[in-house]
């Protein structure tokens, strides 16, 4: 049983009468069939409705949901039991809110990256919530670069409310290790698909987003700043989140409309714990098809469009000018 | 209306409080002409204060070698974003406030006689903050760098991303690292100077990403800012922490000069490199 969000409230009532009407209808003699194709109906259509009329700030919560598919679930059912992990920036430690390894999706053998969360409190405290570290982001790093050896394309599950604020974090350099993966990633010569699959958390998540495809999931957001961070520092309160959810205009639909990212994956309606195999077989195929795109072409090639791609971000203008997006 | 009107049209008769500064060190009381002459360090304590941005352009490049580019890039509204202000009211007032376009203003000079490129950010513009302007122009003076072969400074003042640009704030980051790892890989030397207080996204893109990164005394400079930091921990911070010299102590800055030095030390080691 799924944990509902506020909003899907009345289907849950709806969904109850369901219940007690399919007992009854099981238990007596009474036939209730009607009656229950009518409230499944009307459940479904409630759904869609719901789903597709939510606010900014409500996709933050579906993308948040802790029974949302994380890394390591979309890990289990791509690569199966072809999945190594590996462990370590050689540096300092091992970072458990960074997952990264090698496993094999369809006949491609790929190093997989991901922020990883924790579906209760207890992982979530081993994971810390994925906030990453400076070793989360080194060992990402490291893994990526065995990937570029041995000619392994890269996969990247984004899934952050960004990177940890703490001291041990500024001890070791968080900036320089998100930064170093910034410039490293945009020169790895092999192909590098980016999804986000729940919360894309600011310079965390785009420390391991450069990719030569970025994918948002339908319900994943990707922002500058949590809309709560948002809220107080400009609103000077915090539970302004909602308005500033809508001001920071972070939905996957926001962001395909700037150009930062390359398609919008559908989610099963509900969101993606609703159907987590049915999502992962969206991403396979998407990674199939990418791939195939990609792996044809040159080093010099890819490194050259993925430049292109993110030196074109940017919207500015230049004196009397009208508004023009950035030029390569 | 050109861009010149704009900049000299309205303005406003100095007001009185811009003729002294209090030292936020020791509270010493200093007359802004002083400041001038004494490269904006406190008299008394030798705090460094904020640097405008032309003393600062002043005192790292050759006498009126300093040629500006890319000066009339103007940011505009991607998000049509409001808060308890609209983001172009917020950008007209930055405007008028500090005499210039943008957060960083960028251009070609000499040092000791050899060309370089500078960057150096304006941390009274919207706390200095990253929006497409501030990315762009950087990444157009890298990419300069690159095709001309000078060695580029940028000298960095930001609280880090701009929210009101949203994604496109972020991307910036993204846009600027990729331009220094192109500077890296053709041999082109690339130096940042972290000046108070250098956090956020600037620090988490170019601004850590040195050859040589060096800091000047006593700058706060991190990833996340103090206040965020005690809220998520919920623990006083050391004393020290996320300074200059922390940096220096554990390996994140090559080294933390006095303003006082900090052109020879650029022109030494850009002579080394030639």
């Amino acid at each position: 049983m799924t944990r509902e969000f506020d909003f899907e409230r009345p289907i849950v009532e709806l969904e109850k009468r369901l219940h007690d009407l399919q007992t009854l209808s099981e238990d007596g003699q009474i036939d209730l069939s009607r009656e229950i194709k009518a409230i499944a109906d009307k459940i479904a259509l409630m759904k869609a409705e719901i789903f597709k009329s939510l606010e900014p700030w409500q996709y933050a919560q579906v993308a948040r949901h802790i029974d949302r598919p994380f890394t390591l679930d979309y890990v289990k059912i791509l690569c199966g039991d072809s999945f190594v992990e590996l462990h370590g920036d050689r540096y300092f430690g091992d970072d458990p809110a960074m997952v990264a390894g090698f496993g094999r999706i369809g006949p491609h053998a790929v190093a997989i990256i991901g922020h990883q969360k924790g579906h209760d409190t207890d992982e979530n405290l081993f994971r810390n919530f994925g906030m990453p570290h400076p070793e989360g982001y080194r060992k990402a790093m490291r893994i990526m670069r065995l990937a570029e050896r041995f000619k392994k394309p890269v996969v990247v599950f984004i899934d952050t409310p960004g990177a940890f604020p703490g001291i041990g974090a500024e001890e070791r350099g968080q900036s320089e290790a998100i930064a170093r993966n910034l410039a490293d990633m945009s020169r790895l010569a092999v192909p590098i698909l980016c999804f986000v699959i729940g919360e894309g958390g600011s310079g965390g998540a785009l420390a391991v987003g450069i990719g030569d495809r970025v994918f948002m999931l339908e319900y994943s957001i990707y922002s500058v700043i949590s809309a709560e961070g948002c809220a107080a520092i400009l609103w000077k309160d915090a539970s302004r989140a909602k308005d500033a959810a809508r001001a920071l205009r972070l939905r996957a639909s926001d962001l395909l409309e700037f150009g930062i990212i390359d398609q919008i994956l559908p989610e099963p309606l509900g969101g993606a714990h609703r159907d987590p195999a049915a999502t992962a077989a969206t991403i396979k195929a998407v990674i199939l098809e990418h791939l195939a795109a990609l792996l044809p072409l040159s080093p010099e090639e890819l490194l050259a469009r993925r430049y292109a791609k993110f030196r074109a971000m940017g919207r500015y203008k230049v004196q009397d000018d009208a508004e023009t997006p950035a030029k390569n | 209306m050109g861009w010149l009107d704009r900049f000299t049209g309205g303005r406003k008769p100095p007001d009185p409080t811009d003729l002294w500064k209090k030292c936020p060190k020791c509270s010493e009381i200093l007359l802004q002409k002083d400041l001038e002459r004494n490269l904006f360090l406190c008299g008394k304590c030798d705090h460094h204060l904020r640097m405008p941005v032309w003393d600062r352009i002043a005192l790292l490049t050759d006498d009126n070698s300093f040629l500006e580019i890319d000066q009339e890039m103007e940011s505009v509204d991607p998000l049509g974003f409001v808060d308890s202000a609209p983001y172009p009211e917020r950008l007209q007032k930055a405007i008028q406030a500090t005499d210039s376009f943008e957060a960083v203003t960028c251009g070609e000079a000499r040092l000791d006689g050899r060309p370089i490129l500078l960057a150096v950010m304006n941390f009274e513009f919207m706390g200095g903050s990253m929006g497409s302007v501030v990315g762009e122009k950087v990444t157009r003076l890298l990419e300069r760098g690159l095709d001309k072969r000078f060695p580029v400074i940028c000298v960095s003042a930001s609280g880090g991303a701009r929210m009101q640009e949203g994604i496109f704030s972020l991307m910036q980051m993204a846009k600027t690292a990729a331009a220094i790892a192109r500077l890296n890989a053709a041999a082109v030397p690339y130096i940042s100077i972290l000046t108070d207080p250098t956090t956020g996204g600037v620090s988490a893109s170019f601004a850590s990403l040195g050859d040589v990164n060096i800091a000047e005394p006593d700058a706060l400079i991190g990833f996340a800012g103090p206040r965020v930091i005690e809220q998520t921990i919920r623990q006083k911070l050391p004393e020290g922490f996320q300074k200059a010299e922390f940096l220096l102590q554990h390996g994140m800055v090559d080294m933390v000069v006095h303003r006082r030095q900090l052109k020879a030390t650029v022109g030494r080691l850009l002579q080394l490199w030639a």
